[in-house]
C-alpha cells in the first residue's frame, strides 16, 4: 500500500518539475490548425472575378440553409453570382459546399475565431468571402 | 542581570503597544499566507496535472488572490429564502475565527530585549497551549454543522453531517498522538515544548537537535493524517466533495461568505501546519545546531517548515483520490485510533523503563 502511495506522489512530483506542462497560452500562442480543418469558408477568385458559376449546387446541398445565392450574367454572357451569402449563424461547418462545388470556386481555411458582437457581423457576403 | 519579562503588570503601556504590533504583525502575515496559499495551490497542482495555472494576472498570475478577492466582493449576496437567517450568517465567521485564533500561541522566535524588557516572540504563552488549539480545532465543526444546517438545502446539510462525523472521529486519534508528545515533554506550553526541542538528539547527539518527529515518528505521521481529515483536505474532503454533494455545507453560499470559507480552510491549513511544526519539528528552531543555521532568525525557520508542510498538502491533494466515506470512517476508528492508543502505551512503557 505504501509503495503504490509513493509511486504515486514521485509521479506527481515529476510533473511538477519544468517543462511538463503541456498548456498553450492561447492568445498569445496559437496552434496551427490542420490543412483539412473546417473553418471559415472563402471564395476563391480567377483573374477578374471570382471562380463561382452561381449554379445552385452549394445551397442546395447545405443541410442548414445558410447560403443564399442569386445568379445573373454579366457582359460576356457568364453566370456569376450576384448575391453570395452565408450565414455563419446557421453554419455548421460541414464542408458539403466545398464538397458540392463542380469549379473549386469555395474553399474552407483554418479560421475559426469567429464571434462577433452584432447578429449582422455574421452576414458573410460576397465581398468579406473573398477577401 | 537579565531583563524582566514584560508583562501588564510591570509596564502596561509598553505591553499594550507591544501586544498590538505584534497581533498586527501575525495578523498580516497569516492574512497573506492565505491568500497566496490559494495561488500557490492553484500552480502547484496546475503543474503537476501539467497545466500551468493562473498565468493572466499579473507575472505569472501573481494578483490572482485579489483579482479573486476583489471579484467575491463584488459578486451578489444571497440569503436563500428557506435559509434560518441568523445561523446562516454567523457559520462563515464561526469557522474563520477559531482557525485565526488558534495562532495566538504559536511561538515564533526566541525572546528579544525591547528596552528594559524581555518580550516573547508569540502572541502569548498559555500553560495550557495545546488543549487551547485542541479546544478551538473543536469549535470550528460548529461552523461547518451550523452552515449545513441554516441553509436548509439537502446537500449542505449532508455536508454539515458528514463533517461533523468525520472531525469528531479524527479529533480523538489526533489528540491521541500528541499525548505522546507530552509525555515526553511533560508541559503543555507550546514555549516549553520549543525549548525543550532545540536539545541535543537523545541527550547524546550534539549537532542534531532533539526533534520529537525523530522520538515519535508514528505520532507525526498519525498526526498530519488526522489534521488533514479534520481540515477537511483532500483525499478526506468528504464534507464538500463537489463530485456527490455540489460543494457540501458551502453550496448555498455567495460573494464574501463563501470567500471566508476558502479563508478558513487556508487558515486551518496553516494552524496545522504551523502546529505539526512546533510540536514535531522543532518550531522556530534551526534543524542542524550549525552556527549558519542558528543565525538565521526563528520565524524564518517556521514559516519555512510551514510552508513545506503545506506543500506536501497540496502534493497530496495533487495524487490521491477522495476516499469513500466507510473507508474514511475505518481508517479513522480502526486503524488510527488504535495506532495511537498503542503509541501511548509504548511511550508511556519506555518512558517508565528509562527513568
Amino acid at each position: 500500500m505504501f509503495k503504490e502511495f509513493a509511486k504515486g506522489l514521485s509521479i506527481t512530483f515529476k510533473h511538477l518539475l519544468p517543462g511538463h506542462s503541456t498548456t498553450v497560452q492561447y492568445p498569445t500562442v496559437k496552434l496551427k490548425m490542420s490543412d483539412r480543418f473546417r473553418g471559415l469558408h472563402r471564395l476563391v477568385p480567377s483573374q477578374d472575378r471570382e471562380k463561382c458559376v452561381a449554379c445552385y449546387l452549394c445551397p442546395t446541398v447545405c443541410p442548414a440553409k445558410c447560403i443564399t445565392v442569386v445568379s445573373a450574367e454579366n457582359e460576356k454572357g457568364e453566370k456569376y453570382p450576384e448575391v453570395y451569402t452565408i450565414d455563419m449563424l446557421r453554419c455548421i461547418f460541414c464542408g458539403y459546399c466545398v464538397e458540392a462545388c463542380p469549379v473549386e470556386a469555395i474553399e474552407m481555411t483554418g479560421a475559426y475565431e469567429l464571434a462577433n458582437y452584432k447578429r449582422e457581423d455574421f452576414q458573410f457576403t460576397k465581398q468579406r468571402l473573398l477577401k | 542581570m537579565t531583563p524582566e519579562m514584560l508583562s501588564l503588570s510591570n509596564s502596561p503601556v509598553w505591553f499594550v503597544g507591544i501586544m498590538l504590533v505584534k497581533l498586527l504583525v501575525v495578523f498580516t502575515v497569516v492574512m497573506l499566507s492565505v491568500a497566496y496559499a490559494t495561488w500557490c495551490e492553484r500552480k502547484v497542482i496546475g503543474h503537476m496535472q501539467t497545466r500551468l495555472g493562473p498565468m493572466r494576472t499579473g507575472w505569472h498570475g501573481l494578483l490572482q488572490p485579489f483579482a479573486d478577492g476583489i471579484k467575491l466582493f463584488f459578486k451578489e449576496e444571497i440569503v436563500p429564502t428557506d435559509s434560518i437567517k441568523v445561523p446562516f450568517l454567523l457559520a462563515p465567521m464561526m469557522i474563520l475565527v477559531p482557525a485565526l485564533i488558534t495562532v495566538a500561541v504559536i511561538p515564533f522566535g526566541p525572546d528579544i530585549q525591547v528596552g528594559d524588557f524581555m518580550v516573547p516572540q508569540q502572541i502569548t504563552d498559555l500553560n495550557i497551549g495545546v488543549l487551547y488549539i485542541l479546544a478551538f480545532a473543536g469549535l470550528g465543526v460548529y461552523g461547518i454543522v451550523l452552515a449545513g444546517w441554516a441553509s436548509n438545502s439537502k446537500y449542505s446539510l449532508l455536508g454539515g453531517i458528514r463533517a461533523s462525523a468525520q472531525m469528531i472521529s479524527y479529533e480523538l486519534a489526533a489528540g491521541l498522538s500528541i499525548i505522546a508528545v507530552f509525555m515526553l515533554s511533560e508541559t503543555l506550553s507550546l514555549r516549553e515544548i520549543v525549548a525543550l526541542q532545540q536539545q541535543d538528539l537523545w541527550g547524546i547527539c550534539s549537532f542534531v537537535p532533539n526533534w520529537y518527529i525523530f522520538t515519535q515518528p508514528l505520532a507525526f505521521c498519525l498526526f498530519v493524517v488526522t489534521a488533514l481529515a479534520e481540515i477537511n483536505r483532500t483525499p478526506f474532503d468528504m464534507p464538500e466533495a463537489e463530485s456527490e454533494l455540489v460543494s457540501g455545507f458551502c453550496t448555498e453560499y455567495s460573494s464574501m461568505k463563501y470567500a471566508l470559507f476558502f479563508m478558513a480552510e487556508y487558515a486551518n491549513m496553516i494552524v496545522i501546519s504551523a502546529l505539526a511544526a512546533t510540536l514535531f519539528l522543532g518550531g522556530w528552531s534551526a534543524p542542524l545546531n550549525i552556527a549558519i543555521f542558528t543565525m538565521i532568525p526563528g520565524f524564518v525557520w517556521l514559516l519555512a517548515k510551514v510552508y513545506f508542510m503545506m506543500f506536501c498538502f497540496m502534493w497530496l491533494r495533487a495524487t490521491f483520490p477522495r476516499v469513500r466515506y466507510d473507508q474514511l470512517m475505518r481508517l479513522g476508528w480502526k486503524v488510527m485510533l488504535p495506532l495511537a492508543l498503542a503509541n501511548v502505551m509504548i511511550t508511556g512503557l519506555v518512558v517508565v523503563i528509562l527513568q
